[in-house]
């Protein structure tokens, strides 16, 4: 399977504890959730997650059939999802409330209508 | 002496078109380059559904309503999602021969065009500068210089490097105080991240034109009336005409504002714009599909 661990990286975040890199991801991960999102036109599935503020929690992106995003505005947050690839995010929620994400790379008629929403919980 | 911008304004209290043209002919008459323009947004031709169960006739009464200004303007944009998406190649090159048919009734033939994601993300603009040319570009008109960013060929919302590179030198040609108005489609500012109503990289469009002093910003893809400003930067966005959608994050998803069959159009238009070359300023009136 061609499958390829990516990890993304972003700066100043807000409500999220850090996205780590390589090998200390690799060993967060196995004491994280994993949590297994797939994008495809246009969908998320799940597209309603509950986190628990403080958990610490792996995403594993993967689209099928288009590059679509993945941006979380108020964690300042975003990836590419190539298809046949994993995309890789790490966060701890640090605050309850609800947290939109959408798609965020025009992916076709519907692409509107293309998001979720994280809900994290003490 | 009654000027431009006080007969806009009697016009808008009801003074009616015919004083307006009257006036408008004199101010030309004095060597003014007082001039207007008229922005259309949106027309999403292709569009089948129930937010606009008019779809098919809507931009024809548009057209019609234009063509009965009074006063003709001096040129017309269109600033984006002239179609439907589809992912049909042929589909869009069909809905985009279309839409050429239809406006080309309108009376006035200097006509601009920009894309909207609709048109040219899933091609990177492929089918619009075959039907509509570049699909970014800079002109001049009496006294103002206009520049058409394009912020939808990338899928991603991006503006790119290559273009902001073109638009650094196009304002290099302009003097600190020219009078600039720029056309896009997604707003250059981050007007609500999560309804995806932004530009990836329009804070370094907006940093390039932050030095000039007198920088407009007419755009469209909110399908609303809308003005914000960043700086001195004066961000207007357009009704679109197909359907309104909420107003910015007001409600938790941008889903569209439900048809009214009372009230058919409503929440749809158009819009004058009007630049005075007295004061430099652009003054914004803004017209329904079908006039009263």
């Amino acid at each position: 399977m061609n499958q390829q661990r990516r990890s993304v990286c972003a700066g100043a975040l807000a409500g999220i504890a850090s996205l780590l890199l390589g090998a200390t991801a690799q060993a967060k991960a196995a004491k994280e959730r994993v949590i297994k999102i797939q994008a495809k036109k246009f969908v998320y599935t799940p597209n309603r997650i509950t986190l628990k503020k403080g958990e610490a929690v792996v995403l594993q992106l993967t689209a099928l059939d288009f590059t679509h995003g993945f941006n979380v505005p108020d964690w300042k947050i975003r990836a590419d999802l190539p298809p046949g690839q994993v995309t890789t995010l790490h966060i701890t929620p640090d605050k309850v409330g609800e947290i939109d994400f959408l798609c965020d790379n025009f992916c076709g008629d519907g692409h509107e209508e293309m998001n979720g929403k994280f809900v994290v919980v003490e | 002496m009654t000027d431009r911008r006080q007969f806009l304004k009697l016009t808008a209290l009801g003074g009616g078109a015919v004083f307006m043209s009257g006036l408008y002919g004199q101010a030309l008459a004095a060597g003014e380059q007082d001039f207007y323009f008229v922005q259309l947004s949106d027309c999403h031709w292709g569009y089948k559904g129930d937010a606009n169960p008019d779809a098919a006739v809507t931009l024809k009464k548009a057209v019609a309503t234009v063509n009965a200004l009074e006063v003709p303007p001096e040129f017309i944009v269109f600033t984006g999602d002239l179609t439907q998406t589809t992912d049909d190649p042929a589909e869009r090159r069909r809905r985009m021969a279309e839409f050429k048919d239809i406006i080309g009734g309108l009376n006035v033939k200097n006509i601009r065009f920009l894309p909207g994601e609709h048109d040219a993300s899933l091609d990177m603009g492929a089918a619009f500068k075959e039907n509509f040319g570049a699909t970014h570009y800079s002109f001049d008109h009496k006294g103002v210089h206009f520049i058409a960013l394009d912020n939808v060929s990338d899928p991603g919302a991006r503006i790119g490097d290559e273009q902001l590179e073109w638009l650094k030198a196009d304002l290099a040609t302009q003097k600190k105080d020219a009078r600039i108005v720029v056309f896009t489609h997604r707003p250059l500012f981050d007007l609500v991240p999560k309804w995806d109503w932004a530009t990836r990289d329009g804070d370094k469009a907006v940093a390039l034109l932050m030095p000039y002093e007198n920088v407009t910003v007419f755009y469209g893809h909110i399908h609303q009336e809308h003005h914000q400003k960043t700086g001195h930067i004066a961000h207007h966005a357009s009704k679109s005409l197909i359907f309104p959608l909420p107003a910015p994050g007001s409600q938790d998803k941008r889903t569209p504002l439900p048809w009214d069959p009372a009230m058919p159009y409503k929440g749809l238009g158009f819009r004058e714009i009007e630049a005075d070359a007295r004061d430099g300023d652009f003054e914004v009136k803004e017209f329904p599909v079908v006039k009263a």
